[in-house]
Order: structure tokens, then C-alpha cells, then sequence
């Protein structure tokens, strides 16, 4: 990391008149769990190096309701996205992009019908728009030819069927895509959908980040790439539970391209 | 007394669709029981949907083993049973195939038929062997015992028996037609039945006459038989997969319904111009205040009834659900069956008191366990592989909604959360000041 990270928030923009592009919706994810934050620096790394006038609500921004909602908190989920669509609309937001699909979803669906009215991309899609653009440009890298096997989040999938989007960016790093055999609208839950990331898992057998972490180790990855902060914390620790951190690497497909670009 | 057999036919019609058509109506009624969900909208998509899914059978295929035998048996079904058209008029008017006075049409039509029910004999008997012999695993699931186990192996005998009279009763009229026995014009064309035909050449003229009479009689009542087995079968779905697919969800999987209600009540709790002080407008003092949720299958709505009646055990959702695949107890499978039973109990319920009595048991803990809900991820696997659009994952939603907003049930770890987002924004204890911190970390 060379340069400082630029980040304005919308409360700036809005003192000097200004209205960004596109809002970046950081997510409780990407602004607190460790993890998340590299994700969230790597995609604005990008921002910055493609020169995107973008802001962040920053102390604004609160949980969309998603895990309230799929925990079955009606309530407490309208009391969230209520309060975001005033701020949001505030502000006379139209664009809104986000490196979290639970956030995606859920403000891309589910907000409209209560008063929020955006144009909602999830942070592959967008950096799909920049390439199409031409306003970014990605080379394989250091990742190029690298066997990598990626997961498919299930709320930017099967939920809102978007496939292609971070595929696309993966073969702009030049990868060996090596799918697993469940993918695509088969794929298989990470297992922290639904509120589970929140709570312990009912009793089973096996635990759901682990059955899946054994199918991506089966394509033989140098990486598995992931594009949700939450797949992320469960393939990682899937590997740590097989003992293979260290051949094996959970990556966000934003902080791949970053790397490749050495920002 | 030249019209006994023809009486005997109509009343044999009138009973078996009469039965029938009594038990769709109590079909009909309880899935009415569920609360009222718009579906007529669209009109188009969903069109395109029944289209597409139920007659096309676009998300059958997508395994194709099965995919492609259930696509024989489903033609094969369908195409079959316009020959039943002729045996109906042949069975009422007394007249035998009656149909041939479209000649080579009619040929072409039989030897259809013929080539058709021989593909579905054999598919059925591999269904057989996959369910038996060879275990698939979605078939041998803890839900799948005692009756569910035997109504599908009933339906697969049943279904081998009826081709297997329709093939006996061409192979006798063929012998017959060959021998050029009166009443049997050489009509038709047999080419499966004209090798079984041979085995009658030992028998007499009249006791082949019988045989084809009595396979011709066991096939039409066979066909009554089970028509009238689907109300008490998980086979309805041969029916009920059409409407099924044309009410089925529309927006995409990841959108789930927004509760009205709620949303007004939040809107008032953020509305700065209402007085905190004024009364609430005074509508019926007596109403029961909105339930939310699904503890019972009254609280469902009528899609999710019609759903639980089509569900036809295939248990795809089961086999793609994470939370079963890992050994929880969670089967979408039966969340749909469990929700059957249930509305099938208080339909009987119904039928015995006039109304719904109140019997002390509901969906919730009597068939449902707690468990099952919350082993749900919501992710979609089991709506995606449900060949005629069923979706338990709303059924466990709104259950869930029970569970949390009607009786604070949720387990520990999520209550601690959910405090969190309502106290600092997020999930976790974070203070919602820090929010940007990451920036400069």
C-alpha cells in the first residue's frame, strides 16, 4: 500500500455541493470484522486507482436488517431499512455499490417497497462496468494461470442470479477456473446465510463451511475465491479446519485484483 | 340385458368420478383455509412458467436420469389416456373401437400407444430398481417410512399393472383380429402387443375373448382406481404441479415479502409529526390483533397449501439442502409433507365439526420441530430444485417470524445479536461511531 486511502463520506460531499457517482455501502462486515476490512480496503484501492468519485456513509451507515430478517425480526429489519432509506434518501442517493451480497440483496429487493429506490450493484458487477468502461484495466498478474476454484455466494447467485459477473473478472486475471461440482445455481450455502453466522449451528454431523471447503480442496486450488465477506470467514476458517492454510488461500475477487495490481 | 354392461359402465364412471371430484373439492377447501396471497398478477410470466416447468418439464431435466425417465412416463401418460377417450365412448355406446373410423390415423395413434407404454413399463420398473434396489439416497431419508415409502412403490405397481392390461388387451384383440372373430375388425396397428399375442394361440376363441374383456374392464376401472388413489397419494401432483407452477413466486429468490403491517407501524414510530400523546383511532375494540408468523397452517396462505398438496416427495430440495446434507434435522422435504398432514388433520377436523375445533395440536412442535427451522441457511437450494416451483423456505420463514416476533423464541446467540443491530447498528457490539475506523487502520 503506497498512498494513504481516500475516503470521503457523503457528509463531505454533500458540504462541498457535490454528489458522487456511486455510494459504497461498506456493510457491518466490511466496516468491523477483520477480515472483511482488507476486502473493503482492496475495493477502495480500486476506487481511488480508477479514479471513482465514490463515498461511504461512515458513522451513517447502520446494518441493513438483513440477519433480522432472515432470523424472522420483521420488525427490528423494517426499523433498519426505514432509518437507512431516510438517510439514503437524504441524500438523494441513486447508486449504491457493495462488496457484501447479504447488503446487495437486501437493498436491491427488499428496500424499494419501503421507499428506497436505488440502482444496486454488487462490487463485481460494478468492476465488470469499469472494464466495459474502460475507466479499469486488469491483467492476470501475478495470479495468472493459478488453478482457482471459486464459490458461489448464494444471495448474489441463486438469490438475484448473477454468475457471470465475478467470473468475467476472474478470467481477466487469466486464471485456471476450475469449478466445483456443485456451482453456479447448484452451489452449495457456505453455511452463514440465513443468520447462521450469528448463532451455532443445530446439531449434525458435519458443519455446513466444512462440506464445502473439502469440495473447493478437491479442485486442487491455489485459491478459492470468493466474492462475500461472510463465505469468506467460513471457507477460511473450512481451511484452517483441514489444515491447509497453508497451500490454500480464501480470497475476495476484489482484493485479488488489487493485488494483481500490486496497489 | 344387452345394456347391463353399458349401465354397468356408466355407473362405474359415475362412481369413480364422482368420488373424485368430491375429494378435490375438500382439496380445494383446504388449501382455501390458508390466507389470501395475490397470484393472479402477471398473467404472461406465469403462463410462460406453467408452460415451461409443468408441460415442458425445463427443471425435471436438469437431472437427467430421472429427468428423462420421468419425461417418458409423463408423455407416455398424458398420450396414452386419449385412447381412454375411446374406451369411454366404446364403453358407452357398446361399440369396440370405435376410434378406427379414422384409419390410418387411428393405426398410427395405437401403434403410439403401444411403443409408449412399453417405454413406461420399463421406465417405471427402473424407477423401481433406483428407489429399491439401487437406494438412492433421497429416497431413504428418516421422513420416507411406513407410508411415504409404500405409497411410491403402490403408484410405481399400479402403474405397471395398468400398461400391462392395456398391452394384454391389444395382444388378445390382435390374436382375435388375426383369427377373424366377429366384433374384431383388423384395425390398429400392435407393434409390441403382436408378440405377446402368440402366447394365446394355445387358448380358445372364447376364453382369448374373455381375456380381452376382462383386461379391457380391469384397465378402465384401474384407471378410476387410481384417479381416485391421488387424494390420498403424494401422486397428485400429476395435477396439481400445473396450477402449482402458474401461482408460483414470481420476483427473484433472494426477495422475501415485506410485512405490511409492520411497515406501518414503523413508519409511525418514525413519523415526527404524529402526537405521541393522541389516541390510537379506535377501529374494532374486539379484533384480534394481526398474528405474525405461522404456528399453524391456517396462518400459511394458500400458495404455500397448494404447494404442501403438490409436493410429490421427490426430495431434490432435500438432497441439495446444506442443512440436511451436514446431518440436521432440517428436510424442506418435510416441511412440505409435515404441512400436508397437518391441513389434511384439520380438514378432517372440519369435516367431523362443520368448523375447525381447536384440537390442541399445530403445525409448529406437533410436526415441526424448532430445530428443523433454525438449521435453515435461506439459501435458496431447495426452491431452486423443486421441479414444480414449491418453496418451503417460505413456510420456515414465516415460521420463524412466529417464532421471534409472536414468542421471542430465537436461540440465544441470535437474540444477542439482534440486540446489537438495535442498539449499535450492527451484529456485533461494535459502536456504530467506529464505523469508519477501518479507513485508517
Amino acid at each position: 500500500m503506497s498512498e494513504a486511502l481516500k475516503v470521503p463520506t457523503m457528509a463531505q460531499y454533500t458540504a462541498e455541493g457535490k454528489q458522487p457517482e456511486v455510494l459504497f455501502w461498506v456493510g457491518c462486515a466490511g466496516s468491523f470484522d477483520d477480515r472483511a476490512k482488507k476486502i473493503t480496503k482492496a475495493f477502495v484501492r480500486i476506487l481511488n486507482k480508477a479514479k471513482i468519485e465514490f463515498a461511504v456513509l461512515g458513522t451513517e451507515e447502520s446494518c441493513t436488517g438483513d440477519p433480522a430478517k432472515r432470523a424472522g425480526n420483521e420488525f427490528l429489519f423494517q426499523m433498519q431499512a426505514m432509518g437507512n432509506i431516510e438517510v439514503l434518501n437524504g441524500y438523494q442517493v441513486k447508486k449504491i455499490v457493495t462488496a457484501c451480497p447479504h447488503c446487495f440483496n437486501t437493498i436491491k429487493n427488499e428496500y424499494p417497497e419501503l421507499g428506497g429506490n436505488y440502482e444496486v450493484l454488487h462490487h463485481t458487477q460494478f468492476l465488470n462496468l469499469l472494464l466495459k468502461e474502460g475507466r479499469l484495466k486488469v491483467e492476470g498478474g501475478k495470479f495468472k494461470g493459478k488453478r482457482i476454484t471459486f464459490h458461489d455466494p448464494c444471495y448474489l447467485g441463486r438469490a438475484n442470479g448473477e454468475y457471470e459477473a465475478p467470473r468475467k473478472l476472474l478470467e481477466k486475471l487469466e486464471v485456471e477456473l476450475i469449478e466445483m461440482k456443485r456451482c453456479k445455481s447448484n452451489g452449495l450455502c457456505c453455511g452463514a446465510g440465513g443468520a447462521q453466522m450469528f448463532k451455532e449451528p443445530e446439531a449434525g454431523k458435519k458443519d455446513i463451511n466444512i462440506e464445502r471447503t473439502e469440495e473447493a480442496i478437491k479442485t486442487q486450488p491455489s485459491i478459492i475465491a470468493a466474492a462475500c465477506p461472510f463465505c469468506n470467514t467460513m471457507m477460511t476458517d473450512g481451511v484452517k479446519g483441514k489444515n491447509k492454510e497453508g497451500d490454500i488461500q480464501v480470497m475476495d475477487i476484489a482484493e485479488m485484483i488489487a493485488n494483481a495490481e500490486d496497489l | 340385458m344387452n345394456y347391463l354392461l353399458n349401465i354397468l359402465f356408466l355407473l362405474a364412471l359415475f362412481v369413480g368420478i364422482g368420488y373424485f371430484i368430491n375429494n378435490i373439492k375438500k382439496i380445494r377447501r383446504n388449501i382455501l383455509i390458508g390466507k389470501n396471497i395475490n397470484r393472479f398478477d402477471h398473467p404472461k410470466e406465469r403462463f410462460k412458467n406453467l408452460l415451461f416447468i409443468a408441460f415442458g418439464q425445463s427443471k425435471l431435466v436438469k437431472r437427467p436420469v430421472s429427468g428423462f425417465l420421468h419425461l417418458v412416463v409423463y408423455l407416455g401418460f398424458i398420450i396414452i389416456n386419449i385412447e381412454v377417450l375411446e374406451i369411454i365412448y366404446d364403453g358407452l355406446v357398446g361399440t369396440h373401437r370405435a376410434f378406427s373410423i379414422f384409419g390410418g390415423f387411428y393405426d398410427f395413434l395405437i401403434g403410439a400407444f403401444e411403443i409408449l407404454a412399453l417405454l413406461v413399463l420399463v421406465s417405471v420398473i427402473l424407477f423401481w430398481v433406483r428407489r429399491n434396489l439401487k437406494k438412492v439416497k433421497r429416497f431413504w431419508n428418516p421422513e420416507m417410512k411406513g407410508w411415504p415409502k409404500n405409497d411410491a412403490n403402490i403408484i410405481l405397481y399400479i402403474e405397471v399393472v395398468l400398461m400391462t392390461l392395456f398391452l394384454t388387451m391389444n395382444a388378445a384383440d390382435y390374436h382375435l383380429q388375426q383369427l377373424g372373430v366377429t366384433h374384431y375388425a383388423q384395425v390398429g396397428s400392435f407393434p409390441i402387443s403382436q408378440f405377446i399375442a402368440p402366447l394365446f394361440n394355445s387358448m380358445t376363441d372364447s376364453s382369448v375373448i374373455l381375456l380381452e374383456r376382462f383386461a379391457w374392464w380391469l384397465h378402465i376401472l384401474g384407471i378410476l382406481f387410481f384417479l381416485n388413489y391421488l387424494y390420498f397419494s403424494k401422486h397428485l401432483h400429476i395435477l396439481l404441479a400445473f396450477p402449482n407452477t402458474y401461482f408460483g413466486k414470481l420476483t427473484t429468490y433472494g426477495k422475501f415479502p415485506n410485512n405490511p403491517t409492520v411497515s406501518s407501524e414503523v413508519k409511525l414510530m418514525m413519523d415526527p409529526n404524529v402526537d405521541p400523546f393522541s389516541t390510537p383511532v379506535e377501529t374494532d375494540a374486539n379484533a384480534t390483533p394481526e398474528k405474525f408468523g405461522a404456528s399453524d397452517v391456517m396462518d400459511l396462505n394458500w400458495v404455500q397449501l397448494l404447494n404442501a398438496y403438490t409436493c410429490t416427495e421427490c426430495g431434490r430440495c432435500t438432497s441439495v439442502c446444506p442443512a440436511n446434507i451436514t446431518g440436521k434435522k432440517l428436510s424442506p422435504r418435510k416441511i412440505m409433507m409435515d404441512t400436508r398432514d397437518r391441513l389434511e388433520e384439520v380438514g378432517k377436523n372440519i369435516d367431523k365439526n362443520g368448523e375447525f375445533v381447536p384440537d390442541g395440536k399445530q403445525l409448529l412442535d406437533d410436526y415441526i420441530l424448532r430445530e428443523e427451522l433454525w438449521a435453515c441457511t435461506t439459501c435458496n437450494a431447495c426452491v431452486e430444485a423443486c421441479p414444480v416451483s414449491i418453496d418451503p423456505l417460505s413456510i420456515i420463514m414465516d415460521m420463524r417470524q412466529y417464532l421471534v416476533m409472536e414468542q421471542s423464541a430465537a436461540p440465544v446467540l441470535l437474540n444477542g445479536a439482534m440486540t446489537n443491530i438495535e442498539n449499535n447498528g450492527a451484529p456485533w457490539p461494535y459502536n456504530q461511531m467506529d464505523r469508519l475506523n477501518w479507513k485508517d487502520e
